[in-house]
């Protein structure tokens, strides 16, 4: 069944039009990459979703399990189950990094009118899922994402998604910026999310994160629409070809 | 030179030179005490209240923001001293040792007077009236200003602390001297006292004022030994204008920490005159101002470098709401033969509204040619890009600013030494931060 259902969506940004009727199902459970060139409006689609301040929606709608979020605050859309992995994770100097956990966990939890977690059962939640992810302590520590490599920012957003338990993630290009151990490490936290209740969009330029994490479906984004659907398969076929065929084409 | 001719005379300098003229006969002090104050009204007469056009008083136009002078209040009666009861409540939960003044003058019977061996404590009044020594030996002398502000307070400086600290001497806990203002009645205090900490001592001073309606000029000079540290906390909170001058003489290989805290302060001009006069110095100037509605907070430094080998730091930051105005002005001197000295200063200002205005201005004198020296200043509003981030994972735009805010704060707290007054002025970042609309 549909859980998310993006419908004719165009979306401008600074008068500039990005997405221009873009249409979309993803399913309870369903992993969907989308892939597309530079300039397609990939990471558009995941700032639109996650409710980022003036990308304006002129049309469409954006459904969770049938309800329209584009109304919705980013923090209200995060309580309902989504979350953005971002492509460039920020610093935030000064707040540490168990502070922001927490602080974030318990906003969700208050939200949908569920108790806030006690230290103790938080302290054990971060320890298990920090250890698999090889979040040492000290990172925990520190101020969020400051001083982080590449690998190890990721690797946190991969943590907060872990403690959150979203039911919808979407992953901007995760893999940029990271080797291929790195790499291993984040689909390995990805995929041991897997779930039939949650869904996820994993959004990439490269085939390669998909041998890692492998989707149901392959959507191929190009001039703000979806323009091609597949199997896993698509994904390979695309590494060979390009996405020049799609380029070329009249929007 | 600054000297200009100002016949025209606001009401405010009026009422003020009939204060003096009222007071001469009366003040505490006889001889040089009297030259020194007849000397500091004459610099008064002369220059009037200082105004935008004398540079140190640019972004504090004390002459237009002080409309009238308020009369000295009557000595504090056992109505006054309850309602003082509660001074400095910023820092309860702090250990140290209350010393209180109540409308300017000292309150024995509300201080902490107990002994401790190497520790004398008194009271300015008292010790002006029998000229004692160490008075005489060094006030007005610790550094030496011709700021009208400081001036204002020598002419008219009526009680206040004087705490002598024997050589090698550790405080068991920080010396609070609490400036309270007793009711609502317009009144005016000129508090001044000396804290004289001998080579190898080591002190925490704090000093708070909370003042209702109230005209509070303060002035604190600090002689700081040899080897000595020295920790001072400056808290201002209330409504009323302060003037607070801190006067600083720092001697050899010393170490000098202050903290300049403001919160919901209505007028404050704090400003400090400090000297590193001999060799070796290691020093940390800092504050927090948190400002909204129309507050007005203006830390202002002189940092003279005197001797080689010294060490100054400055971070200011100011978080500021409404129409509130925040200044910092920084100017390090450095000495001709003040040889590696090394001074920086920072000061960064985060706006929360349109309104606000944050004025930073750095200066340095350099006379020598073997220094390190720097200064940066930012101001700018939250990065909207950080607020994103942390909405996204969940948390309300109210509390992800309120969590972005207090990291910037506590950023320059946590460089307190003194955990107590660390965990209290980080609460009271908390409560001020609450109480944003």
């Amino acid at each position: 069944m549909s859980f998310l259902e993006i419908k004719d969506l165009h979306v401008e940004v600074e008068g500039k039009k990005i997405l221009s009727g873009l249409s979309l199902t993803v399913n309870k459970g369903q992993v969907a990459a989308i892939m597309g060139p530079n300039g397609s409006g990939k990471s558009t689609l995941a700032y639109v979703l996650a409710g980022k301040d003036n990308y304006n929606v002129t049309q469409g709608d954006v459904l969770l399990d049938g309800q329209s979020i584009l109304e919705l605050s980013p923090d209200e859309r995060a309580a309902k189950g989504v979350f953005l992995a971002f492509q460039y994770p920020v610093e935030v100097p000064g707040v540490a990094t168990m502070t922001f956990l927490r602080t974030a966990l318990n906003a969700q939890r208050k939200r949908r009118g569920e108790g806030e977690l006690s230290t103790p059962e938080f302290m054990k939640l971060v320890r298990e899922t920090s250890g698999k992810l090889g979040v040492s302590q000290e990172m925990l520590r520190r101020a969020v994402n400051v001083g982080f490599s590449g690998g190890e920012k990721k690797r946190n957003e991969i943590l907060q998604m872990a403690i959150l338990q979203p039911r919808l993630a979407v992953l901007d290009e995760t893999d940029s910026g990271l080797d291929i151990d790195a790499l291993k490490i984040v689909a390995d936290g990805v995929n041991r999310l897997r779930s039939p209740e949650r869904s996820m969009i994993v959004i990439t330029h490269y085939q390669r994160l998909l041998n890692y994490i492998v989707p149901d479906v392959v959507h191929v984004l190009a001039k703000g629409q979806v323009v091609k659907t597949g199997g896993k398969e698509l994904a390979l076929e695309l590494e060979v070809k390009g996405y020049a065929e799609f380029v070329g084409e009249a929007a | 030179m600054n000297v200009e001719l100002h016949p025209v005379k606001t009401d405010a300098e009026q009422a003020l030179s009939a204060a003096y003229t009222f007071a001469r006969g009366r003040l505490p002090g006889k001889g040089d005490i009297a030259d020194l104050r007849e000397d500091a009204f004459r610099r008064f007469e002369t220059r009037g209240l200082p105004h935008r056009r004398v540079e140190e008083w640019k972004y504090t136009d004390l002459r237009a923001l002080m409309r009238t002078a308020y009369p000295s209040p009557p000595a504090p009666d056992a109505l006054a001293r309850a309602r003082v009861r509660n001074a400095g409540q910023i820092l309860t939960g702090v250990d140290g040792r209350r010393l209180v003044f109540v409308d300017g003058t000292f309150a024995p019977e509300l201080s902490d007077l107990t002994e401790e061996e190497g520790l004398t404590i008194g009271s300015l009044a008292e010790a002006l009236a029998k000229a004692d020594p160490l008075v005489m030996a060094h006030l007005g002398k610790t550094f030496v200003t011709e700021d009208v502000g400081v001036a204002l307070n020598t002419a008219l400086m009526g009680d206040g602390a004087v705490v002598r600290i024997a050589a090698g001497l550790t405080l068991r806990q920080p010396i609070h001297l609490i400036f309270a203002t007793s009711n609502d009645r317009p009144s005016a205090s000129f508090v001044r006292s000396l804290v004289v900490i001998e080579a190898g001592a080591q002190a925490t001073i704090i000093e708070s004022h909370d003042g209702a309606s109230s005209q509070v000029n303060s002035a604190l000079e600090l002689l700081v030994g040899d080897d000595a540290r020295v920790d001072y906390v400056k808290i201002a909170h209330g409504r009323g204008l302060q003037v607070a001058s801190l006067l600083a003489s720092v001697g050899a290989r010393a170490t000098f920490n202050s903290f300049a805290f403001a919160a919901d302060a209505q007028l404050v001009r704090n400003q400090s005159f400090i000297r590193f006069a001999a060799e070796g110095t290691k020093a940390a100037m800092r504050g927090v101002s948190l400002l909204r509605g129309r507050d007005h907070v203006d830390n202002t430094l002189l940092i003279e470098h005197a001797a080689p080998h010294c060490e100054s730091r400055e971070q200011f930051r100011a978080v500021l709401d409404g129409e509130s105005r925040s200044v910092f002005q920084g100017k390090i001197v450095v000495e001709p033969h003040a040889q590696k000295t090394d001074a920086k200063m920072l000061t960064r200002a985060l706006l929360l509204s349109e309104t606000a205005e944050a004025d930073n201005k750095p200066e340095l004198e350099i006379f020598a040619d073997d220094v390190v020296c720097g200064h940066g200043a930012t101001a700018g509003a939250l990065d909207p890009g950080l607020t994103f981030y942390l909405m996204s994972r969940g948390i309300p735009a109210k509390e992800a600013e309120a969590l972005l805010i207090q990291a910037f704060i506590d950023e320059t707290i946590e460089e307190i030494a003194h955990e107590g007054i660390r965990q209290a002025l980080m609460f009271a970042s908390l409560r001020w931060l609450g109480a944003r609309k």
